[in-house]
């Protein structure tokens, strides 16, 4: 548990926050039509008539959103509900042409369940989920492209959504934080949904309270579709701080739906909680029970990947490698697959256990290559060096044919002209001279283009071997192996 | 269980049906005869009866996740007061 107060005039105060994370369903049809899903389409044009609402239109369920949401469900540890039923949510809008939306009121699909998130700079913490259930996504208003009408698309109508619900179990917005990525990289692992907040897969709404420590729970407020983890954050952040400030001047919260407005960081009140809420839930007649049997969820469970988590203790444990590196590894799919494929490669071409080379091709990759991937602001899926490429290098270093620095210069090239490092090294003669004949050689030389620095040193000026090797590295053009022209110079030296 | 007339009230507004003032009392008398019928079933013991949650003895029939339906945005709009470069225009929504 973190310790996060915030400091009023009449003491400290403790946040207690639940979000609520709508999640869209990876799937190519909608969650009760065969249209489209796909992002960015013609305004109405991924519309059937049963999601515009026509009279007589029957919505039947696609058993994919049934499929992700019982994986989602086992990933996340929870409860899997073999039999759940849809009800009617009774709101007006003009973007909801049924006049309410589909979704799983009194029976969920999924039930109980956690997650343990790792804030940056705090402990771990296990984070409950309260409930998933799968409803229908709403159409999109437009408000700005008009000076008297709102413009309404209904290609988002009747998408499928999970809604994942926590506990309220966060206590700061680092929590809170931690929370929505580590949720995220586990629905990105399991394929349940793409996460994309910019483009509105995945949104959270964020109740905020404050309270005494550890006293009675105080009213909360909801802020809905916050869209980026910082936005979360900051929401929180926000909210706590007002909050606070109204009830130390005396002031009652309300418990109301807020906005948050990301150019101002701050948020305001959007509607009245008590009638916009009153939602006459009921069972939706067109829907019979959803059920499924206990070999339907392990047929689920089966198709789950390995799990961040699970591949973390995986890496620390069997491969040596440190957590926080493990941890960096394995937040995102991607990375870890390519990890993986160059830890294989790697392992392969120096005939060793991976557990021998797993710390190198960790450092590798987070400190050589991701830096260098920052600074072109590429994914790891578009890195110019493949796996197997990045194994090779690291095979060059490990048999001594590269210095680190040289393997350094042949990493830049290899990132400029997306060639092999053997070729590299073949072409541009960048190999590390070991061969101790050609290096005293050259030695030699300095030494004698150098006779009164020789004399210094052997009079106790012991500083200048350094000189001395930085001479012979630059007569041999950066090539010499280190260690042999450590070797070879004292003993050129001491004599 | 018996509504008032503000009740009768609230009900219309939320499900955007409007009822002249003159209509309420009448209509409060007829949901509350619904109301009084539907809660004669309350007399029947139904202890150790499976809660009814459909009338046909059946589960949900399941599609699979194909591309079926949709470009069809003339149809959609084809109803509608007022189309606008392909979206409904409608009486502007401030939150």
């Amino acid at each position: 548990m973190t310790d996060y107060r915030i400091q009023g005039e009449t003491g400290e105060w403790e946040v207690v926050i639940g979000l609520e994370v709508h999640a869209q369903v990876t799937t190519n049809a909608k969650l009760f039509s065969g249209a489209a899903t796909a992002f960015g389409s013609e305004p109405n044009s991924q519309v059937s008539l049963v999601d515009a609402a026509m009279p007589g239109m029957l919505p039947v369920i696609n058993g994919e959103a049934v499929r992700q949401a019982v994986r989602t469900g086992v990933a996340l540890n929870c409860e899997i509900h073999k039999w759940s039923r849809f009800d009617r949510k009774n709101y007006f809008y003009a973007d909801l042409p049924q006049g309410y939306q589909i979704s799983q009121f009194a029976h969920p699909i999924v039930g109980e369940g956690e997650i343990i998130v790792d804030p940056v700079d705090a402990d771990p913490a296990t984070i409950g989920i309260e409930r998933i259930h799968l409803e229908q996504d709403a159409g999109k208003s437009i408000h700005d492209q008009s000076p008297e009408f709102s413009l309404v698309d209904l290609n988002r109508s009747g998408v499928a959504l999970m809604e994942i619900v926590s506990k309220p179990d966060m206590r700061s917005p680092a929590e809170a934080g931690a929370y929505v990525r580590k949720l995220r990289s586990i629905l990105r692992y399991v394929g349940s949904c793409d996460g994309n907040m910019d483009q509105g897969s995945m949104r959270a709404d964020v109740n905020v309270s404050v309270r005494r420590p550890g006293g009675e729970l105080g009213t909360r407020t909801e802020c809905k579709n916050v869209n980026s983890v910082r936005f979360v954050e900051a929401v929180i952040e926000y909210e706590a701080q007002r909050q606070v400030e109204v009830l130390e001047a005396g002031g009652e919260i309300k418990q109301e739906t807020r906005q948050f407005d990301p150019a101002q960081m701050i948020t305001r009140p959007l509607r009245s909680k008590e009638e916009a809420h009153d939602y006459r839930y009921f069972p939706d007649p067109d829907l019979l029970p959803l059920i499924f049997d206990d070999a339907y969820i392990e047929a689920c469970r089966a198709t789950l990947p390995e799990l961040p988590d699970t591949k973390r203790t995986r890496y620390v444990e069997q491969l040596e490698i440190s957590p926080y590196n493990a941890a960096v590894l394995t937040a995102e799919q991607e990375t870890a697959a390519y990890f993986e494929l160059l830890l294989n490669e790697t392992a392969l071409k120096q005939r060793k256990e991976a557990r021998a080379v797993g710390k190198a091709a960790a450092n590798w990759v987070i400190s050589d290559l991701f830096g260098a991937l920052n600074g072109l602001g590429k994914s790891i899926t578009e890195s110019p060096i493949s796996p197997s490429q990045g194994a090779e290098l690291l095979a060059l270093v490990a048999d001594g044919t590269l210095s680190g620095r040289l393997a350094k210069d042949v990493f830049a090239i290899m990132l400029e002209t997306g060639d092999d490092p053997a070729k590299i090294v073949e072409e541009r003669g960048m190999k590390q001279v070991s061969d101790t004949g050609a290096i005293e050689a050259e030695i030699a030389k300095v030494l004698e283009a150098n006779a009164d620095k020789v004399a210094q040193y052997r009079g106790g000026k012991d500083k200048l071997f350094g000189f001395f090797v930085g001479q012979t590295m630059k007569a041999t053009k950066g090539q010499a192996n280190p260690q042999v022209v450590n070797e070879l110079l004292r003993k050129a030296l001491g004599g | 269980m018996s509504v008032d007339a503000d009740t009768v009230r609230k009900i219309a507004h939320l499900a955007r049906i409007k009822l002249p003032e003159e209509r309420v009392e009448p209509m409060k008398s007829e949901l509350n005869n619904i109301l009084g019928w539907v809660e004669q079933l309350g007399e029947v013991d139904t202890s150790g009866v499976e809660p009814t949650t459909a009338v046909i003895a059946n589960s949900l029939r399941w599609r699979e996740d194909e591309i079926t339906d949709g470009d069809v945005q003339e149809k959609v709009l084809a109803n509608a007061p007022k189309p606008m470069h392909g979206f409904f225009a409608v009486p502007k929504v401030i939150e």
